[in-house]
């Protein structure tokens, strides 16, 4: 990519199926050799005796929250938050966690372990897809009826609250730094 | 090293994300595949009635970065198992066999109904583990907090259910 613009990369069709690929095949990597790809280290989480997966996700939180905003500062990369509702959030995200003690990975975990030669991570996946399809069937009827319930304000915390984002991005570094001192503290 | 200290493999995500919203200007998310997926099989069977479907004409199914995203997990996933030598094939993980038996058929079962509950919750939600959990999170957007918290909380609700509260 040496003489391309940063614009230009972005649009390129192929570099980004590319790029698709590559950063896949990372993900799958650091999934699989953190320990997060294996049904006894999520449902160890879920059963409050195994916190890998708190480890990785808020170590995966904390570096990327500096970098991404750093980033943004510079005028480099834009943030993109999805918008949410009691409705759509809170009910699905619930409906997702149902799945995913009984499942034992998510979506990217799934695909991860697939590749360690997890069967039941397979079989997981097809469900995935069924269930993605089964949304998209269900869409038009819950996106009339509870999708929009209790809309909440659109962005970010710093956004929503009208401060600047730096003090938010330093309270949240703090409260994981003391959850993996207090980790530690605890032999956990 | 068959596995890392997972505050380095979790740094490591961490810097992934910054690359893939500096070269491709989108947060890093595994369910759109899954949708794009379904779609794509849809639209096999039947093609205009999918593409006129509202939620595919929002998340056009395509093999488009999100796809190959999830492609190249599971090349990573046999990657990082094949390099340390710890590539097994396991259907029935110990701790579901110690708690409901040996049987292939019950695990398979439980995975299937647990993958289309994740399916659904997560096009519901608006992204999984990967989308809302981290890379929603780290923009510090309000939705992907409450949804991380809603999915360790339905998580935690439904594993305490079936292998019984161990903390609380």
């Amino acid at each position: 990519m040496p003489g391309m613009t940063l614009g230009q990369v972005r649009s390129d069709k192929k570099i980004q199926l590319a790029l698709g690929l590559l950063s896949g095949i990372a993900f799958g990597f650091l999934l699989q050799k953190s320990g997060v790809a294996a049904y006894n280290v999520v449902l160890g989480q879920l059963l409050l005796t195994d916190f890998t997966v708190l480890k990785v996700m808020f170590s995966a939180v904390l570096v990327g929250m500096i970098g991404i905003y750093a980033l943004k500062a510079a005028g480099l990369v834009r943030l993109h938050t999805k918008p949410g509702s009691l409705g759509a959030t809170v009910i699905g995200g619930l409906i997702f966690g149902a799945g995913f003690a009984l499942l034992g990975y998510c979506p990217g975990t799934a695909a991860a372990a697939t590749g360690t030669g997890a069967p039941d991570a397979l079989v997981g996946m097809a469900g995935i897809v069924l269930g993605a399809g089964l949304f998209a069937r269900l869409y038009p009827a819950l996106d009339r009826t509870v999708l929009h319930r209790g809309e909440f304000p659109e962005g970010t915390v710093p956004e929503i609250l009208g401060i600047p984002p730096w003090i938010v991005v330093a309270l949240v570094a703090l409260m994981i730094v003391g959850i993996f001192w207090a980790l530690g503290a605890y032999g956990l | 090293m068959a596995t890392w200290s997972p505050y380095i493999a979790g740094a490591g995500i961490g810097v992934l994300i910054w690359t893939v919203f500096l070269l491709s200007d989108h947060p890093l998310g595994c369910s759109t595949a899954f949708s794009h997926t379904a779609g794509m099989i849809e639209s096999a069977v039947s093609k205009g009635k999918t593409a006129a479907m509202p939620y595919y004409r929002k998340f056009v199914p395509a093999a488009d970065w999100h796809w190959m995203l999830v492609v190249g997990v599971v090349i990573g996933g046999f990657l990082s198992a094949y390099l340390s030598g710890t590539l097994s094939f396991v259907t029935v993980p110990p701790m579901f066999a110690a708690a409901f038996g040996p049987s292939v058929a019950l695990r398979l079962a439980v995975a299937l109904i647990g993958g289309i509950l994740i399916g659904l919750g997560a096009r519901w939600a608006g992204g999984c583990t990967s989308g809302h959990g981290i890379s929603g999170t780290l923009q510090l957007a309000l939705s992907s907090w409450v949804a991380a918290i809603c999915f360790f909380a339905g998580g935690i609700l439904v594993a305490g259910l079936l292998y019984g509260f161990t903390v609380i």
